[in-house]
């Protein structure tokens, strides 16, 4: 975990980027205009046009670029093998170019294959752009105060996410303590089992212990709570929003104009 | 807020209290009649299971609902029932990690005032004061998840301390600590509650620590009500004796070990080259080491926190690999596969390298004590009459037989202890490494478990500790390994 947040702190330039001044609460937003109407559609045009759109506007996020290339690569490994699917086995249309068992490779799933490459990168990149650098505290303060989402929820689920490193740490002794009690040579689907099994006791004691923890600060008092961190909404949350909205429109006009416009089923 | 107009230091009155946890027999607390008036600090002593923690969680208003237990009795803070007090009792438990909240300093003690609604700006007033009163010198936005255990005990104390609690309640806060957090976290207590502003409540088995601290120290009895109350060394000087056989650490009470018997050198059963090690290999703790593991003594590994000792024992052990240089096994240790622990076979580790983790519970497998104790035979392929046969021996050299059906997980931390050490010792290996045996063990549990460790001695195993313990390092320390953290340059580079 410590080594976690120290290459991110790497990844972070000294001035502050504009991204960094919108909301967390807008950034979730901003991710679903970018990504509801490409789930709606499948056609290449839009979602290169998002994708080329987003790249652009990539200076603005204050990441480095090799660390960009980092998180996404993921996302970059991933969509090609979506798209690989999609050639051999979506339903035929058009010339055939190739004909083995289920596998038909023909003008239909050549154009599939292509949009569902490009659409998982453009599901996957404007996550990656607006959620690198948010702090899960801003976003949870944000979850709470701005949108009015319970902050017992909110703060319990923030909370509990702090001991995922401590289990980290946990599974590694575990690993360690089998192989020191002779169980380290066979059986791996038993011994993960019980590493799994042991994994859940530990973190049912460390959830129970952090709740007392929580309500003897007074956690879930009946009064108003308030906040330390204030969660506001400002100039650069509205030109985010307004931006999103501008990308995605100009992305689907794009396409109803290049004729390759098409909606999911059609 | 209820009780939020009273100010100063909070008055408690137990009134023939009890409690009993929802699905046992017996009362964890009975008959309970206590008055402490505002301002008395007061270390709360007892047996194991006596009661202490039940009485201090109810205190804190945080035993739970009628689903969790059943009262008897009353018990007031400042006339009303601790539930409806919460925001002015602080309460600090004994593990670090699971009383750290958020990821960043500041919020983390700013957290308490924020459920009490304090005004934003009056938060961050606190949240510096806090930090200061208990030395914690650090930037607001430090990450949590960075700090020592000792670091992050003082942190708790500052987000209970920012509620400005008038009963401050503190169960065990140094059992999980080394030396220096120790008295750190001492340190802190003793500056907070020196202006009288709050009444202060501590259970904690080592007595020395808190003893200057205290004006009256209340001792509870495991069959109910009270044994002794009164000043500390009245108390002490009446019931010490009592209290020390009950697992107490009193001061002054000596431990009727035999000293180690001086022996001559012998050849090395474990001896290490040139040797770097780490968690991972991009971080190496320490390097360039070259070690020799005596045979048929005993060797402590002691050094601050971070220094490495936990990776060096799990390094000699066989289970983590050298990151340069070698670990090698004397010839009459060696395996199969070679002289290196970490090549051999986990099988093979059984009869020549044992390893006792710092938490036991991290090494239990099985759902019964007598089956965790026939784990290690049943791999090396052991008949099930002379499994039976090992296994019966070593709950009776052990003192386990009563337990032989229970859970390891339902086991007291004593308990769970000394089974770890008895899955090693099934096994019969060579050479036994011991991740900080003692940690958190109460005197009893603790004179139990160096006994035994000592008889190990005596039938000829090597054992080697890593250790805080001045104790250990006295009874089980024939040989010293010292270990003084890389300075961060050399470690970067």
């Amino acid at each position: 975990m410590t080594s976690l947040t120290a290459a991110d702190r790497s990844t972070v330039l000294h001035h502050r980027p504009p991204l960094d001044r919108v909301n967390p609460v807008t950034k979730v937003l901003a991710v679903l205009i970018l990504s509801v109407p490409l789930l709606l559609t499948i056609d290449w045009v839009s979602a290169s046009t998002a994708v080329l759109l987003e790249v652009m506007l990539f200076p603005l996020s204050g990441l480095r670029f090799t660390a960009l290339l980092k998180r996404a690569l993921p996302v970059l490994v991933f969509a090609p093998i979506g798209g690989i699917s999609m050639l051999l086995y979506a339903k035929p249309g058009g010339t055939e170019y190739l004909s083995l068992g289920f596998v038909r490779v023909t003008d239909n799933s050549i154009e599939l294959a292509v949009a569902v490459t490009i659409r998982v990168l453009a599901l996957g990149l404007p996550t990656i752009l607006l959620f690198a650098r948010v702090d899960p505290t801003d976003l949870a303060d944000g979850l709470s105060q701005i949108t009015k989402l319970p902050s017992r929820f909110v703060l319990g689920i923030l909370a509990g996410a702090r001991m995922l490193g401590l289990f980290i740490d946990d599974w590694r002794s575990l690993a360690l303590a089998r192989r020191a009690r002779g169980l380290g040579d066979r059986g791996v689907v038993r011994r993960f089992a019980s590493m799994a099994f042991v994994l859940l006791v530990f973190a049912i004691r460390r959830g129970s212990k952090l709740a007392t923890a929580m309500e003897a600060r007074g956690f879930g008092a009946p009064n108003e709570r308030t906040w330390a961190r204030p969660s506001r909404l400002g100039r650069a949350d509205l030109v985010a929003v307004l931006v999103t909205i501008v990308i995605m429109a100009f992305a689907l006009s794009t396409a109803v104009l290049a004729g390759t416009f098409r909606v999911v089923g059609q | 807020m209820p009780g939020a107009a009273a100010t100063g230091p909070a008055r408690v009155v137990a009134r023939d209290w009890g409690w009993r946890h929802a699905g046992r027999k017996a009362w964890a607390v009975r008959d309970l009649d206590l008055v402490i008036e505002p301002g008395e600090r007061v270390l709360l002593l007892g047996a194991s299971g006596a009661g202490k923690s039940t009485l201090i969680h109810a205190l804190a208003g945080v035993l739970g609902g009628a689903d969790e237990g059943e009262s008897h009795g009353s018990l007031l803070v400042d006339g009303v029932p601790p539930e409806r007090a919460r925001g002015r009792i602080g309460l600090v438990l004994q593990d670090p990690d699971s009383q750290v909240i958020l990821s960043k300093v500041g919020d983390d003690v700013a957290f308490g005032c924020e459920n009490l609604g304090v005004e934003r700006e009056e938060i961050w007033r606190r949240v510096d004061a806090s930090l200061e009163a208990v030395g914690l010198d650090l930037p607001l936005d430090h990450s949590t998840s960075a700090l020592s255990g000792g670091q992050k005990q003082r942190l708790a104390l500052a987000g209970v301390l920012a509620m400005h609690p008038s009963l401050l309640l503190l169960d065990e806060p140094t059992a999980n600590l080394d030396p220096a957090g120790v008295a750190e976290v001492r340190d802190a207590v003793a500056r907070l509650v020196d202006d009288g502003s709050s009444t202060l409540v501590v259970i904690e088995h080592r007595v020395d620590v808190w003893r200057e601290l205290m004006t009256r120290v209340v001792v509870l009895d495991a069959d109910g009500g009270v044994l002794a109350d009164g000043p500390p060394d009245l108390v002490l000087d009446d019931v010490g004796q009592r209290l020390a056989d009950a697992g107490v650490w009193v001061p002054g009470i000596p431990l009727g070990l035999a000293p180690r018997p001086v022996s001559g050198p012998s050849a090395a059963v474990i001896t290490t080259d040139d040797l770097a090690i780490g968690r991972t290999r991009k971080q190496p703790v320490q390097e360039r080491l070259g070690l020799a593991v005596p045979e048929g003594a005993a060797t402590v590994i002691v050094g601050p926190n971070g220094a490495g000792k936990s990776t060096l024992a799990l390094t000699l052990a066989g289970l983590l690999p050298e990151i340069t240089g070698t670990v090698t096994a004397a010839p009459q240790l060696a395996g199969r596969l070679g002289s290196r622990p970490i090549r051999w076979k986990s099988t093979e580790l059984l009869t020549r390298i044992g390893t006792v983790f710092q938490d036991p519970e991290h090494q239990f497998v099985s759902s019964t004590v007598r089956n965790e104790l026939g784990v290690g035979l049943q791999a090396l392929r052991w008949s099930r009459t002379a499994i039976d046969e090992r296994v019966s021996e070593i709950l009776e050299a052990l003192g386990l037989g009563r337990l032989a059906e229970a859970n390891p997980f339902s086991l007291s931390g004593g308990q769970k202890r000394r089974l770890s050490v008895a899955t090693v010792l099934a096994a019969r290996p060579a050479v036994m490494v011991l991740d900080e045996p003692t940690f958190g063990q109460d005197r009893r549990t603790w004179l139990s478990l160096v006994r035994l460790l000592q008889h190990e001695l005596e039938r000829g195993a090597t054992i080697v500790s890593v250790t805080h313990d001045a104790g250990v390092v006295e009874h089980l320390g024939d040989h010293r390994i010292l270990l003084e953290p890389l300075e961060l340059g050399r470690r970067a580079a």
